[in-house]
């Protein structure tokens, strides 16, 4: 086969030039944001091809971030699952505690490039929040961050961290006050502020090309998976675990490795109090292809196209939608999409916490809880990874009412 | 292609008048199916040449916050798009020559299903669409559909609409052109109209569309001042402000609410009338 057609039947090649991946994707924004969209894609274009821009990433990736995050034999969840050999992708051994911060260095060196001079986001959980908020105040630039009101509630360390670093918070009351109504917010000061602000944005969805950028700055995530795995075992994994909501780690880990037919992936989306219900948050699962935030893509709708809200325990999770390069890798069936409830959820956060010693966010503790039903059924010499993509400090009160301990005195 | 809609003949007969043209925004729905029927039925009467019929959805991205909390009770009330074409119907049953043109954003009508969706618009009475979130470069989903069947897709020119851009925005546009007066959303900053002029100049050298101006209009004054320039302001959110301003506690309408409504359209109406 020639290297042409190799690259022809990639599945690393998407999204097309406007967009696309397969029927999902695109740019769905209004006029105003159309200009300002194409900017980007050119500049991002222009940055990629740029041996500077993507040295000075590096640079910050190693010495700000702390990358490479370590690949860790999970010995002990190993031998207690008594199957798949396991190992965790320690991402929430980054700067700020997940992986969000690979995605925000790469987005604000390109909004420096720009010229642009303040900075807006959205956040649910509050950990991307965080890590534009530390970017921002790297980079010294003012820095506004839009976070549903609800969520301002659940998830008040990280909004003491970001106000910390110097951001402001508008928390967000419009809608019902969470994820989803903080992205319409942030594109409403955008489509208002249109010469000097840069939208950061956390996850691989929205209008073109963040879909794209977002995954190939969180790329960095499975290349060194990679490396790591040839160096421990000499040889590529055996099956991938991510969880997902909007799905930026799961891509980060995934892409490179789409090619690579040998090795089975799974993104676990939450499933809240479970997906027979209307309280979940699996756009996959249980939602209908639609139009939202500028791309189409799977989300969570009623009959009439009206948007519905997500339900999970993990506010980083209740998004309704999902980057669109998921939902295509879910149609042409090259991810498998599974979920894991709230409760499924909860146990795997106390799992690793107990047998690895490592207290993980709510998100990937949805990977866990299907990491526990997965690996008892895989042989001893199958290599899993799961990226364990943030560290759960952020979300000790939120678990401490769930199994009802008081711990606020 | 040539398709001659009532927003054609509307602005022609505008044009022998002499005129601008007052467009209102409403929302289907807004606040309860019946009264937002009766202040669609009085709109004419109160002095709007044009209608924008509003169908509501759950994340207006491009609106600002009255037309947001239209949406809101208007959904809280149980309108669907099927209602929302009902509304027009009812409307075409005692006037055939006043234009309605529905707006709102693609996912209900991705949902629905853009061919039927074009199609039940049509067969309704609609008069052309505007859809805030399908830009030229995505025609096909929803223009070109529209164009099919003989509706008018009117789409927006935003100040970053420069003049490479402007011929894609032109192209496929029928109607009229929707200039939106400023960066931003719906109803919150107002535009500084010697600059929106200016604009609506520029764009108007490349089209024989008229061109409505809108976003932030809610006065006589401005209606005046605007159509001293282009062919048409459009008012929105002042008017579902009057809405919201007559609605008990409870959310449900006042006695008198349509009427309020309706001096409030008479009043914009003299903007275009003296």
């Amino acid at each position: 086969m020639t290297q042409v057609d190799n690259l022809a039947n990639s599945l690393m090649n998407g999204p097309d030039e406007n967009g696309h991946f397969g029927l999902f994707g695109g740019r769905f924004v209004a006029e105003t944001l159309m200009p300002l969209i194409l900017d980007l894609e050119k500049s991002y274009e222009q940055a990629k091809a740029d041996p500077e821009f993507q040295k000075e990433l590096d640079y910050l990736l190693t010495y700000y971030a702390g990358r490479p995050s370590v690949l860790y034999h999970a010995e002990r969840l190993t031998e207690h699952l008594g199957g798949a050999k396991i190992y965790f992708k320690r991402d929430e051994l980054n700067h700020t505690g997940s992986h969000k911060i690979n995605n925000c260095l790469g987005q604000i060196l390109l909004a420096k490039r720009m010229g642009k001079t303040r900075i807006i986001a959205e956040t649910g959980a509050g950990q991307h929040g965080v890590a534009v908020a530390t970017v921002a105040a790297r980079f010294n630039l003012p820095c506004t961050v839009f976070m549903g009101a609800m969520d301002v509630e659940r998830q008040s360390p990280n909004v003491f961290r970001m106000k910390m670093l110097g951001a402001e918070i508008r928390p967000v009351t419009a809608g019902r006050g969470t994820l989803k109504d903080a992205m319409n917010e942030a594109l409403r000061d955008w489509v208002t502020n249109v010469d000097d602000t840069f939208y950061i944005i956390g996850t691989a969805a929205g209008p073109h090309p963040y879909p794209q950028l977002v995954r190939d700055f969180q790329s960095v995530i499975g290349r060194e998976v990679r490396e790591q795995m040839m160096e421990a075992e000499g040889r590529l994994p055996d099956s991938l675990v991510a969880c997902i909501g909007g799905g930026s780690n799961a891509i980060g880990l995934f892409h490179p490795f789409l090619d690579d037919k040998d090795v089975s992936i799974y993104g676990v989306e939450a499933a809240g109090r479970g997906l027979d219900g209307p309280d979940h948050a699996a756009s996959l699962n249980g939602g209908q292809p639609g139009v939202l935030h500028g791309n189409r893509t799977y989300l969570l709708q009623d009959d009439d196209g009206q948007i519905l809200e997500g339900h999970s325990i993990s506010a980083g999770l209740d998004y309704p939608g999902i980057g669109p390069e998921h939902s295509w890798l879910k149609d042409i069936g090259r991810v498998n999409y599974v979920s894991a409830t709230d409760q499924e959820a909860l146990d795997g956060f106390q799992m690793c916490s107990k047998y690895e010693g490592i207290i993980p966010a709510l998100e990937p503790s949805h990977a866990l809880g299907f990491v526990k039903k997965l690996a008892p059924t895989l042989s001893k010499d199958h290599l899993l990874v799961m990226n364990l993509c943030g560290r759960g400090d952020k979300d000790v009160f939120a678990v401490a009412e769930h199994l009802g301990m008081n711990i606020k005195g | 292609m040539t398709i001659k809609t009532r927003i054609d003949a509307r602005f022609e007969q505008l044009k022998t008048e002499n005129r601008g043209a007052l467009v209102t925004f409403i929302t289907a729905g807004d606040p309860v199916y019946d009264v937002s029927l009766e202040i669609l039925k009085s709109l004419p009467e109160a002095g709007a040449d044009v209608i924008e019929l509003g169908m509501p959805f759950s994340d207006p991205m491009a609106d600002g916050p009255a037309i947001q909390l239209a949406s809101e009770r208007a959904l809280a009330n149980g309108q669907t798009m099927i209602k929302t074409l009902e509304m027009v119907r009812e409307f075409r049953k005692t006037d055939n020559d006043t234009p309605i043109v529905l707006m709102g954003y693609f996912n209900p009508i991705y949902r629905y299903g853009a061919e039927k969706f074009v199609a039940d618009a049509k067969e309704a009475g609609v008069d052309g669409l505007i859809v805030v979130d399908v830009p030229p470069e995505a025609d096909e989903e929803l223009c070109i559909p529209a164009m099919n069947v003989g509706l008018n897709f009117i789409r927006l020119a935003t100040p970053t609409t420069d003049d490479e851009r402007l011929p894609m925005v032109l192209q496929n546009t029928s109607g009229f052109l929707y200039y939106v007066s400023v960066t931003g959303i719906t109803g919150v900053n107002a535009p500084d109209i010697s600059d929106v002029l200016k604009n609506v100049a520029r764009i108007q050298a490349q089209t024989d569309l008229p061109i409505a101006v809108g976003f932030g209009v809610k006065s006589a004054e401005q209606v005046r001042e605007i159509t001293a320039g282009a062919a048409g302001a459009v008012v929105g959110s002042a008017i579902v402000r009057e809405i919201e301003a007559n609605l008990n506690e409870d959310g449900s309408p006042r006695e008198g609410l349509a009427s309020r409504v309706k001096m409030l359209i008479s009043e914009l109406a003299q903007g275009v009338r003296t």
